[in-house]
């Protein structure tokens, strides 16, 4: 198991911002069974300062998993909270604008660029067509796209110190939040397979093909 | 436009048109086939999609309704999910069909897997892949539109910039025919001379892998993928792409996919119709000229 790419992304940004001096403490969160204590330790390890896990054998849908970030944000008050846009394997891209919406806070999702300015962060976003650039009043949910930054490796030294930095253990309980699903999986199938194609020796062949389709 | 047939699959339709001088767009609305009844929330507040200002309006609107359907469009995604958390309720994201009244097909794995999953919630929010359902047609429909009171603008964000990019090209998620590329391209200017004067001849759209937005040939919204573009073009064809699962979550429900490609072992290859192995400097220069 490893870091979501997403989330490696928001990780990176949160210690940027540290290194240019507009953020004090990183709190990086799992919610997860226990071997997600090791995704923390990499957030660790590349500049987190400590981490939270929220201990969940079952899956938690994003809906509770929003739940159980917005209790912890009511703890640690935090001026930013920064999300991957979507995790790789549900692939929902949920958790982030749920999290603000139950904060009621803004939102500025599938960043491409973030910058903060005094109470306010600007964020430049990736919509279909091109960029959108807004302002949100601080504090701010954050969601990360691809090419908001290169994040770095651990080195083996801070992969090491990173085993010494704190690391809360807690229950979606001490949050309140229910994790029953609310959505049932009844059948996971695969996606229908393409049949096989043919290799076509020359252009002429192709052309040939692409007439026969009626595009050319 | 797919959207509202998934919606349809559903129930009866009332379509929302949020804006600033949103007028037209709602009497546009009113002909769409299939669209029972038009909501038309015009305020400055809602001109620039924001969703601090759209969750609210379409959250309070939901008293009256059992479900909102949204594309997954990047709008789509930014206002949904907010307005699910609003409802407390779980949206499911990026339908593929509608099974039931509560049961929906999703795509997980980057498409490499087909849920089936059931709503428990009282209402549903749901997001609907473009591609796989057909468009609503645009003529037909005689809804009448009824204004509703916009709520308060939130204050919470504000519109700075957009910078849209202007093409006479084919959208890429409504095109016919796709031509996309990938690293080995070169760089920008390559890409340009290859691949361009190909989409001319075919009057198709223009997109590319992750690997070549990211080495910065083309701008990022060119992007075919998992997390870029899902399309579903009658021909697709991918020129220097090796075909990461990825990218493949993007365009395998193309009609017909073509591959040109130098390395025979490119997993391209597995899912394309029709390969051909080979340098593509030559070979698409050849095919551009032979069209």
């Amino acid at each position: 198991m490893s870091m979501n790419p997403f989330d490696e992304i928001a990780v990176e940004e949160a210690i940027r911002l540290k290194e240019k001096g507009v953020v004090t403490e990183i709190v990086a969160v799992s919610v997860g069974p226990q071997k997600a204590q090791e995704t923390l330790r990499t957030a660790l390890a590349m500049g987190a300062d400590r981490a939270i896990l929220v201990l969940s054998e079952d899956e938690v849908e994003p809906l509770a998993v929003a739940k159980i970030i917005k209790g912890i944000a009511d703890e640690e008050a935090p001026g930013l909270i920064i999300t991957g846009k979507q995790a790789i394997d549900d692939d929902s891209n949920q958790v982030g604008q749920m999290v603000a919406a139950l904060l009621g806070r803004p939102q500025g999702t599938f960043a491409n660029e973030i910058s903060v300015e005094g109470d306010a962060v600007v964020v430049k976003r990736e919509i279909d067509g091109g960029l959108q650039t807004v302002r949100l009043a601080l504090p701010a949910v954050v969601t990360t796209d691809l090419r908001l930054n290169e994040p770095r490796y651990a080195s083996l030294p801070n992969i090491m110190k990173a085993k010494s930095k704190p690391l809360a253990n807690k229950t979606p309980a001490d949050y309140g939040v229910d994790v029953a699903p609310r959505l049932k999986t009844l059948k996971v199938t695969e996606p229908p397979v393409r049949s096989a194609g043919i290799k076509v020796p020359d252009v002429d062949t192709l052309v040939a093909k692409l007439k026969e389709m009626g595009v050319a | 436009m797919a959207a509202i047939t998934a919606a349809s699959q559903l129930g009866e339709v009332t379509a929302l048109v949020a804006g600033a001088g949103c007028d037209g767009a709602a009497q546009a609305a009113a002909q769409i086939a299939g669209v029972a009844k038009v909501l038309k929330a015009d305020d400055a507040a809602y001109a620039n999609a924001l969703a601090e200002n759209l969750a609210p309006l379409i959250a309070g609107l939901m008293a009256d309704y059992d479900g909102f359907v949204a594309p997954a469009t990047t709008t789509g995604k930014n206002v949904a999910p907010r307005v699910a958390a609003l409802l407390d309720v779980m949206q499911v994201s990026d339908i593929l069909s509608v099974e039931g009244p509560k049961t929906f097909t999703r795509p997980i794995y980057a498409g490499n897997a087909i849920a089936t999953v059931e709503s428990s919630d009282a209402k549903l929010v749901i997001t609907v892949r473009g591609t796989a359902f057909a468009k609503a047609a645009t003529t037909g429909g005689s809804a009448s539109v009824e204004a509703v009171s916009a709520t308060a603008d939130s204050g919470l964000s504000t519109f700075v910039s957009a910078e849209i990019a202007k093409s006479e090209r084919p959208e890429l998620t409504s095109a016919k025919i796709i031509v996309s590329g990938g690293r080995a391209l070169k760089d920008a200017a390559t890409f340009e001379q290859i691949i361009t004067p190909l989409a001319d001849k075919l009057n198709a759209g223009i997109g590319a892998s992750r690997a070549a937005v990211d080495a910065g040939y083309v701008p990022n919204d060119y992007q075919v993928g998992q997390t870029g573009k899902i399309v579903a073009p009658e021909v697709y064809i991918a020129v220097g792409i090796s075909g990461a699962i990825q990218h493949l979550a993007g365009m395998k429900d193309s009609k017909t996919i073509i591959a040109i490609n130098k390395d025979d072992d490119a997993p391209i290859f597995q899912v394309a119709d029709i390969g051909l192995v080979g340098d593509l400097f030559t070979l698409v220069p050849e095919l551009t000229g032979k069209l």
